[in-house]
């Protein structure tokens, strides 16, 4: 999965969802949803791309967060070799820690005792404080936390998740929209 | 097909799809605003319910235990050092030793 699929938070709440008892296609369209981001992610770096359709779309795959950040300048135009080369890195690491986790993960003893079940949970936290830099998307991450814990109860497994993303929708008001116009204005526009 | 190499497939497509998306499409046309806006808004939302119905729920049950400590250990270590990797470390530690004791 890590080979072909290559999006950690994607791998990790489809695996979550199905580890909660979700069928597979509440885990591919959380997996979906996850994911999402790199539309916008990919709109921004399409510019800085060469080639045809096929070329560019399958330059459009090594993005991931932390490369894409990485090779963002200031003027909106993309660093592609550093994007590329930071990517390859993350790749091989990646391949690699799945690889021993599935040949050794037995050996390492049962993932309950190690606490092993906080992990995932304390992963996606860290990656949340990245994310929530914005009062608004705080509260939006307030929003889907409640939403999820409301629905859990009362819902089949997947579910929670899936309906907490209709907290996203806050983006519809006035003052998100606005908010989006003046960060791209200030980016300046894409080349 | 197992349910597992069905997801392994639809994610691999689905990711493809989202990641080539952008780069095909664009031909100097943006996304409307009022997309951007709620697509950056997705991340917060989709993460803080995975993290509620895993670390404050225990199956569809409401639940508070050993990993709800180890998580809360962990999210504090992260947003007073930065650091994932203390995050992800301590946690499970956390976890673990309260439940051996």
């Amino acid at each position: 999965m890590s080979a072909i699929v290559f999006a950690g938070s994607a791998q990790f709440s489809a695996v979550a969802i199905l580890a909660q008892g979700g069928g597979a296609g509440a885990a591919i369209a959380a997996a979906a949803l996850m994911n999402s981001r790199f539309l916008p992610m990919g709109v921004a770096f399409a510019p800085s791309l060469r080639g045809g359709a096929v070329k560019r779309a399958l330059q459009g795959q090594p993005v991931v967060d932390a490369s894409w950040a990485l090779a963002a300048r200031p003027d909106g135009s993309f660093d592609r070799m550093l994007l590329f080369g930071s990517s390859a890195v993350a790749y091989a690491s990646w391949v690699t820690g799945t690889a021993v986790g599935a040949l050794w993960g037995e050996a390492l003893g049962d993932p309950h005792d190690l606490g092993l079940d906080a992990l995932f949970p304390a992963f996606f936290v860290a990656l949340l404080l990245n994310e929530a830099r914005s009062g608004r998307a705080r509260g939006v991450a307030a929003l889907g936390a409640l939403i999820a814990l409301a629905l859990v109860p009362i819902a089949p497994a997947g579910v929670p998740v899936l309906v907490a993303s209709l907290a996203a929708l806050v983006g519809l008001t006035r003052g998100a929209r606005e908010t989006v116009l003046e960060r791209q204005e200030a980016e300046g526009e894409p080349r | 097909m197992s349910t597992g190499a069905i997801v392994i497939a639809g994610c691999a497509v689905v990711t493809f799809a989202i990641k080539a998306a952008g780069p095909v499409a664009l031909g100097g046309r943006e996304l409307p605003i009022w997309f951007t806006s709620v697509v950056v808004l997705l991340a917060p939302a989709l993460l803080a319910a995975l993290v509620a119905s895993q670390a404050l729920a225990d199956g569809d049950r409401l639940a508070i235990g050993a990993d709800t400590a180890g998580v809360a250990v962990g999210g504090f270590a992260a947003w007073r050092t930065g650091s994932i990797v203390a995050c992800v470390l301590l946690a499970p530690a956390v976890t673990a030793a309260l439940r051996a004791l």
